[in-house]
């Protein structure tokens, strides 16, 4: 009897627990759960726009694989593209949408409560 | 296991932040000898001064050729400066493996010249007034607030240089006539004594590193 008592509270502790985390990671954005995406995301959060040649020196990765993760940023709407002519050369410059900033900084919190819970 | 890759993925975001928007291979070592090419700039110049009377005011005409030399020491000093700046960091930037010359970089030169060159034209414009008095003063507030300005694009503690050249600076517009003395402490002591908090704060971290791996 006692024993079922203790068991039970111990159950009752462990799924709040459980269900907080669960809260939380509803907040973990999946379009942000990569490497790559999330470094492309951190650069434009404190630069105001940066080059493809930029991104790839940072990040280490190939064109191919920068290319297709910035596409998949761009369709969630998170980051723009901005083309223009400098001396008549075209020249690429991303940045990051309103709806990013917001996006980003849930992202970051929810990764902060996750490591402190 | 999942917590350790939540932290790896802080870590690495703020890595990247700070990476990507400051310079952060600015050597120490650098700074203290510029600083004591300062102090060796400030020595020659007393020598020159010594035997004038025209030491607290050089108000008067003729000191053409006196005031060209000062000149030449300061140029010589900075320019030493600036060499040894650049070698020491390039040393370091490419230990670091990051990029001396991107966007960072040329940012931060952006927003260090337009104070100092603002300073350098408004100090020449002085002297062609005769205003030899404020000089000193001009140039510490100026080079000062180069420093404050570039400072978010690279180390702190650059901010904290920047802030002291100003107050020394405005110490010196106080006591005009103390010039060279307020400007040995402003370009030599100060450089020695920011680039060795700099030069400690690199061999602190570079411990902790090779502890780590």
């Amino acid at each position: 009897m006692r024993f079922s008592i203790v068991s039970t509270s111990l159950n009752s502790s462990l799924s709040n627990k459980v269900k907080n985390i669960k809260n939380i990671i509803q907040h973990i954005n999946k379009a942000f759960d990569h490497r790559v995406r999330l470094g492309i995301m951190s650069i434009l959060m404190v630069n105001d726009t940066a080059e493809f040649t930029r991104l790839k020196e940072l990040l280490g990765v190939t064109d191919g694989n920068l290319a297709s993760h910035i596409k998949s940023l761009e369709k969630e709407g998170y980051i723009m593209i901005i083309k223009q002519f400098i001396n008549n050369k075209p020249n690429t410059q991303y940045a990051v949408s309103k709806e990013g900033k917001i996006a980003f900084k849930k992202h970051l919190d929810a990764l902060e409560k996750l490591i402190k819970s | 296991m999942t917590d350790n890759k939540y932290l790896n993925d802080l870590s690495e975001i703020k890595d990247l932040m700070n990476r990507s928007s400051r310079f952060l291979s600015l050597s120490g070592m650098s700074g203290i000898l510029a600083g004591v090419y300062a102090l060796i700039g400030a020595d020659i110049a007393y020598l020159l001064l010594k035997n004038k009377t025209v030491y607290i005011r050089m108000q008067s005409s003729g000191n053409a050729e006196l005031v060209l030399k000062l000149m030449l020491i300061a140029i010589t000093v900075a320019l030493l400066a600036i060499i040894t700046a650049y070698i020491l960091t390039r040393k370091k930037a490419i230990k670091n493996k990051e990029n001396m010359w991107d966007q960072t970089t040329k940012s931060m030169l952006v927003h260090f010249m337009i104070p100092l060159v603002t300073g350098g034209i408004f100090g020449l414009i002085l002297l062609n007034h005769e205003h030899y008095g404020i000089m000193a003063p001009i140039t510490l507030i100026f080079y000062g607030l180069a420093l404050v300005n570039v400072s978010k694009l690279t180390l702190d503690t650059v901010k904290y240089l920047g802030i002291s050249e100003i107050i020394v600076g405005l110490f010196s517009a106080i006591y005009v006539g103390y010039g060279l003395f307020f400007w040995a402490f402003g370009f030599g002591i100060l450089h020695i004594v920011y680039g060795g908090i700099m030069y400690f704060k690199e061999k602190s971290t570079a411990n902790t590193q090779s502890r780590q791996e």
